[in-house]
């Protein structure tokens, strides 16, 4: 049976660039109902789909959009949360075009279904018609577990965890759950409101969580065992800012992401006064490295007032790590990509504060172990950009934090915690781990895979022990 | 600690502590808008946030002579580690400054942890005239040996007990007061270069040997925000 398919997806309405720039909220403003329905109606129903084998929480994908086109919007939450319990969250933030919608059957001749904007829908429709997931109190087991951190690989596994009748405690280190949902990415992309409300459907299932609570210096591992937590999972995420090693990288001005979003996002500082904490409103801006965090960044300059935002990048734009989605946005925001370039050094002035940086154009050359064309610098063609602001956006490496006060857990060379690929069991008993701190800087649905495989061989470990 | 839904995030520096009553004491000295909000705060309020202990550990053990030197507000941060190196089995001499008599704080207890006690204040209202370098000096110029220092104050104090030190060779320890915003080592906000190296304050430190650490770009970040805390102050 053939039928017709519009060979695109359906649109979805965003803030215009010019208008988007003067303000922090979302970008993108979803889907209405019929827009959903319209765009549910693509999805051909595989029998066999690869979307769900493109999922890493392993989404019931057709079954969820064929509930959207028959309008049936609160079953289809349902049918998501049997697996997700941050839909929100995920359709605004996942890759998508890496994976279900990469696979998507429709995607072979025509656009993708817009998997991740039917699940934003869906998610967004339930929350604002009223909370209507009730699954009920599981049967409680007596059973304690400790989870560390409440960035996405904690919640999932604190809420699959409740789901199966353990007394899940999370303990956080900041004082907002959420972790990179809360501090890093920011408000235009993931409004606080959102993550907040997924952090309370969370809670809804039973799930206490201690903010304030920086486990290696409060608890000890040893100490939440000691505690009556029969088993603990590690999601701490890497959280640790790489700088270049250049030399006037602790000139005043130069930022990490990590800082310069927190400041802006956890703390609201682009509110400043009337929230305490500050953060300096650019001029010029360099932001370094090619990332969806780079991009965050800029994008968070342009907001706070900065005229001219370079991102500076060493690679082409082929081979940079961000969304699609992302850099196009970036773009139409102004943010002015200085491709192949190669920041050398940042020059001060007699405060210590930034003044400009210097760069040296790069050329590819042959492919290097990430499978990528080496970038090499090209002599004599050093350049200087002036600016008065610098984020440093390379990425994170390992927190030392937990990993130093914790005997006996077992680290690769770079610091991350070493664990079996299909459980997430570290080298201590009883102790599991997911997310960046075991993968190094990766997406909000791979740490929440990782959580989810955790927290069923925890079941596994508990119900053994009886 | 953070005082209110609006606020910053500051690091404080304990003063005492007692595990069995549950409570822990700091001393601040309003500088900015949060330690304002903070002594506005009557008995029973509460404060919105507290995280900690941050940081790693004092290192204690018997050294045998130490110098304890505690500058204005980094008196009541260097009580508690004349305390424990006096438990440790050391022979601690205590000096403390402050610019003048009023602004002095905590002598008698730091008399009760110490074998020996130097007061400094600038205008030589109180006790020696000058700063807690110039104690510090005239010990070491009288020959007296110092197994070890261990400095908290501001840090242009620190630095110049470092420099102090310096050509006698002395092992001298400074705990620093960068500026922090998680104190996690998440940020970076509060590195510092120690043997020029980049060291975070809030997961390295705040404890660093004093002759490996660049004071003149703490001193330098330390300045990063100070318009902004004046327009904070300005704020109501």
């Amino acid at each position: 049976m053939s039928r017709r398919v519009s060979p695109k997806k359906v649109p979805m309405a965003e803030q215009p660039p010019h208008e988007r720039i003067g303000n922090f909220r979302e970008v993108p403003l979803g889907y209405t109902p019929e827009q959903a329905v319209e765009e549910a109606k693509r999805c051909l129903q595989c029998k066999d789909p690869p979307c769900i084998k493109g999922c890493p929480v392993e989404i019931d994908i057709p079954a969820f959009i064929k509930l959207v086109a028959e309008g049936k919007f609160k079953e289809a939450a349902l049918k998501i949360k049997e697996k997700n319990a941050l839909p929100a969250i995920c359709g605004r933030v996942c890759p998508q075009e890496d994976q279900c919608e990469e696979v998507c059957t429709l995607g072979r001749r025509f656009e993708p279904v817009a998997i991740g904007r039917l699940e934003r829908f869906v998610a967004d429709w339930e929350r604002e018609n009223g909370n209507p997931t009730d699954i009920g109190p599981p049967a409680k087991r007596g059973k304690k577990v400790a989870v560390v951190g409440s960035g996405p690989a904690g919640l999932t596994a604190a809420a699959d965890l409740a789901k199966m009748g353990y007394d899940v405690t999370i303990f956080e280190a900041l004082h907002k759950p959420g972790g990179v949902l809360v501090y890093g990415i920011p408000e235009f992309r993931l409004p606080k409101a959102i993550v907040e409300a997924e952090v309370e459907y969370v809670k809804s299932l039973g799930v206490e969580v201690r903010t304030d609570s920086v486990i290696g210096r409060l608890y000890s591992i040893q100490e939440l065992f000691d505690m009556g937590y029969g088993a603990v999972f590690i999601g701490i995420g890497a959280g640790s800012p790489m700088f270049m090693g250049i030399p006037g990288e602790n000139l005043n001005g130069v930022y990490s992401a990590n800082e310069y979003l927190t400041r802006s996002n956890l703390m609201k500082a682009y509110l400043f006064p009337k929230y305490h904490t500050p953060i300096k409103r650019g001029k010029r801006v360099a932001v370094i490295g090619g990332g969806n965090v780079a991009m965050d960044a800029a994008r968070t300059a342009r907001r706070l007032g900065a005229e001219s935002v370079y991102l500076i990048y060493r690679r082409s734009e082929a081979e940079m790590p961000a969304r699609i989605e992302e850099r196009e946005r970036a773009k139409e925001e102004g943010i002015i990509f200085h491709l192949l370039t190669l920041p050398v050094r940042i020059l001060g002035d007699d405060r210590g504060r930034v003044r400009a940086i210097e760069c040296i154009r790069m050329e590819l050359g042959e492919p290097d172990e990430s499978g990528r064309r080496r970038p090499i610098p090209v002599k004599g063609s050093e350049f200087a950009l002036e600016v008065d602001t610098v984020v440093v956006a390379i990425g994170t490496s390992a927190n030392p934090l937990l990993p130093r006060s914790t005997p006996g857990l077992k680290l690769n060379e770079e610091g991350y915690i070493v664990v079996d690929e299909e459980t997430g069991k570290t080298s201590l008993e009883g102790v599991y781990a997911g997310g960046d701190i075991v993968t190094g800087s990766a997406t909000v649905i791979s740490a929440m895979g990782a959580a989810r495989k955790a927290a069923r061989a925890i079941h596994e470990y508990l119900s053994e022990r009886g | 600690m953070r005082v209110v839904e609006e606020g910053e995030r500051i690091p404080l520096t304990l003063y005492d502590w007692d595990p069995e009553g549950g409570t822990i004491s700091v001393v601040f000295q309003e500088v900015g808008k949060t330690t304002r909000l903070l002594a506005k705060m009557a008995v029973g309020d509460r404060i919105l946030n507290l995280v900690g202990p941050m940081g790693l550990p004092s290192h204690i053990e018997r050294f045998g002579r130490v110098v304890c030197i505690g500058g204005g507000v980094g008196v009541p941060a260097i009580y508690p580690i004349a305390r424990a190196m006096r438990l440790a089995g050391n022979e601690v001499i205590a000096i403390i400054g402050a610019r003048t008599a009023e602004l002095l704080i905590l002598e008698e207890e730091m008399r009760s942890v110490s074998d020996g006690l130097i007061v400094t204040t600038d205008d030589g209202s109180k006790g020696q005239k000058g700063f807690v370098t110039d104690a510090l000096r005239g010990l070491l110029e009288s020959g007296l040996k110092a197994d070890r220092v261990v400095a908290v104050g501001p840090a242009v104090m620190m630095k110049f007990v470092a420099e102090t030190t310096r050509p006698y060779g002395v092992k001298t320890i400074v705990s620093l007061n960068s500026i922090m915003l998680d104190a996690t080592g998440m940020c970076g906000v509060c590195r510092v270069a120690v043997g020029g190296r980049t060291k975070f304050t809030c997961v390295d430190g705040p404890e660093f040997d004093a002759h490996e650490v660049d004071f003149d770009l703490l001193l330098d970040r330390l300045s990063q925000y100070v318009e902004e805390e004046k327009i904070a102050a300005l704020d109501r």
